[in-house]
């Protein structure tokens, strides 16, 4: 399994048209993630660690190269294609957690099943599961704004693993939390990664986060290395 | 179905501003039923006005009367059915303000000239047979609780009696159903024969004439071969189709349908605006929770849907309870106290209604919707 590449980003560059200008933020770059990797992301703000993530993720296409996931070229697939896609191959956890204030945590966790053929019934189980997993069922009626920081990222990480995708993409999960909430954050993100084999590729700026990672890559100027540049 | 909830939620966020849109939606929805049982009340009978029937009248004006000796002479005039005639009593019961219309007929020849007035035999046969009976349409009777054997006193300052009164009896023998909804049912009808005994003046001379046509298709020709018979005389004639008679009436208080739309016109216009802009301010400040559910996989064309599903929602639960509310103030009765005998909510307006319900909520929706169908994720997601 050790040598199962679930990852393929081959040479892909993008650039970003800003009124004239051009801005070329990835060019080039390539990377692999092998199955069940728990990868760090680490860069200088700006350096296009997002953008990348966004091309894994198939929130983005890139303007040359190529995207594979589990063997599959997601960089040509249609809108349609891709959206369905995400519903069933990624989890995404977002810096700002990004759940939507009018929900609930339990109908934030259901929304990605929504897009399932799953019963009701089978969506309440399984958004309890996801609940169980990240230590939160006892606030599955909660608003976000009732909740902590810390809460309320891992009710984004139940949101994110409630359809159990193989492919967890979480771009800087800690930056806006305190080191005892990140802490919380990074256990449970590696006790996914171990004990169910998620494959993570997580974005920090955070030394102590990437320390928890099984590998860390840096993004410089378009390019990845193994070495931060200083 | 599933994501009713989801939708729903939206209006939970910024709840001032939507119940706000709401309300003047309701309020505007709440006017257009009002104006148009208005309209539909000035209209009245012009929708069931008989179209093989003619009004005939004095070529000056309502008020001046037609010697009775006219029936005869139209009876006789190719083309023409029957004959009735009717005069304008103008009386009052108990109080000015509680306005109905009263008329001596011809019993037999009146009720088969109206088949919308649904009299039940026994009634019509106590009609023939007592002089000072009348028959009352349902509305009135209902209105003044008058049931069939009461002896009404309507005064009148238009027919004074031979012994100085101007305070009619009447015993009523009946009550009248319309046949259809527009069927005005307000009026009281009494003999004429009873009448024209009993009036002090205007003896041999009636106020207008109901005349029944064999082809409907040549109204306009009997028409005009009525008011030929009478012309060069005293009493010349004016003939017009039931219908046109009645829209004369309306006519009086303005063109209400032209009133009634541009006040309708106005205030859609406003409720547009309203809630166009509210639909475009909950699309803006949400684009990045947008950008969010198409992130974990929901399409552009749902995400369509759901703004599409969020503005009709508004409008609909506006709306709807404008036009519920209008209907239930509606049926509690005419505002003017009688001045619109005929006042409802019509069928076909409510549909209608229902209509510009959701096409308010289509067209305030669209705009945002195709806004938020086009929001890119990594444009959205990068604006912390
Ligand atoms: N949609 C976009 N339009 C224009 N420029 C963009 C867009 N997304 C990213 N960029 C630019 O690309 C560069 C990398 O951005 P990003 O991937 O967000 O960096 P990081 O996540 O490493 O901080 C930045 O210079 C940013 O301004
Ligand atoms: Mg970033």
């Amino acid at each position: 399994m050790s040598n199962d590449v679930l990852v393929h980003v081959r040479n892909v560059e993008k650039r970003f048209r800003r009124g004239s200008e051009d801005i070329h933020v990835l060019s080039g770059l390539s990377l692999e993630v092998p199955r069940g990797e728990f990868l760090a992301l680490m860069g200088p703000s700006g350096s296009g660690k997002t953008t990348l993530l966004n091309l894994i993720g198939g929130l983005d296409r890139p303007t040359g190269g190529s995207v594979e996931i589990e063997g599959e070229r997601i960089d040509g697939f249609s809108d349609r294609k891709l959206a369905a896609w995400r519903a069933r191959h990624v989890g995404l956890v977002f810096q700002m957690y990004n759940l939507l204030p009018v929900l609930t945590a339990e109908r934030n966790v259901d929304l990605p099943l929504l897009l399932t053929h799953l019963s009701r019934q089978e969506r309440r189980r399984h958004v309890e599961a996801a609940l169980a997993v990240v230590g939160l069922s006892h606030r599955a009626r909660h608003f976000p704004r009732q909740m902590s920081g810390g809460e309320q990222q891992r009710v984004g990480i139940a949101r994110a693993i409630v359809t159990d995708p193989t492919l967890l993409l979480c771009d800087e999960p800690t930056g806006d939390l305190d080191r005892k909430a990140g802490d919380e954050i990074l256990d449970l993100l590696q006790v996914l990664n171990r004990e169910q084999g998620k494959t993570i590729v997580m974005v920090t700026h955070d030394p102590h986060a990437s320390a928890r990672a099984s590998r860390t890559v840096h993004l410089n100027k378009g390019q990845l290395s193994t070495e931060a540049v200083p | 179905m599933k994501f009713l909830h989801l939708i729903g939620s939206n209006l939970r966020r910024k709840k001032l501003r939507t119940t706000l849109t709401m309300l003047s939606i309701l309020i505007a929805f709440l006017l257009y039923g009002y104006l148009c049982a208005i309209q539909e009340g000035l209209n009245a009978g012009v929708s069931v006005a008989g179209e093989d029937r003619l009004v005939v009248r004095h070529k000056v004006s309502l008020i001046q009367l037609l010697p009775v000796s006219y029936k005869d002479r139209i009876a006789r005039i190719p083309g023409v059915d029957a004959v009735v005639h009717q005069t304008w009593f103008g009386g009052i019961y108990q109080d000015p303000k509680k306005f109905f219309a009263q008329m001596p007929v011809e019993p037999e020849a009146f009720l088969d000239m109206y088949p919308e007035f649904i009299l039940e035999e026994g009634a019509r046969k106590a009609w023939m047979q007592m002089r000072t009976g009348a028959i009352v349409g349902r509305k009135t009777a209902n209105r003044f609780g008058w049931k069939v054997g009461d002896r009404v006193p309507i005064q009148t300052t238009i027919w004074v009696q031979k012994n100085g009164s101007q305070t009619w009896e009447f015993d009523i023998v009946g009550i009248f159903d319309g046949a259809e909804k527009g069927v005005d049912t307000t009026q009281l009808f009494f003999r004429h024969d009873y009448f024209d005994e009993a009036r002090a003046e205007g003896d041999g001379m009636v106020g207008w004439y109901s005349v029944r046509i064999k082809d409907p298709e040549r109204a306009p020709e009997v028409a005009q071969a009525i008011d030929e018979e009478f012309a060069n005389s005293p009493a010349e004639t004016k003939a017009e189709a039931e219908g046109a008679f009645v829209q004369g009436f309306a006519k009086q208080v303005g063109d209400i349908g032209a009133i009634t739309a541009a006040i309708l016109s106005a205030v859609f216009f406003t409720i547009l605006l309203v809630s166009g802009n509210t639909m475009a301010q909950a699309v803006r400040e949400r684009t990045e929770e947008l950008g969010v559910l198409k992130a974990l996989g929901f399409t552009s064309p749902q995400v369509l849907g759901f703004v599409l599903a969020e503005s009709c929602l508004i409008a609909g639960i506006g709306g709807l309870s404008g036009l519920g509310l209008a209907w239930l103030m509606i049926s509690a009765g005419d505002p003017t106290n009688g001045a619109l005998p005929i006042f409802y909510f019509p069928m076909r307006s409510l549909f209608l209604g229902i209509g510009l319900v959701l096409g308010l909520g289509l067209i305030t929706g669209i705009v945002p919707a195709w806004q938020a169908m086009r929001i890119e994720i990594a444009d959205a997601l990068r604006r912390n």
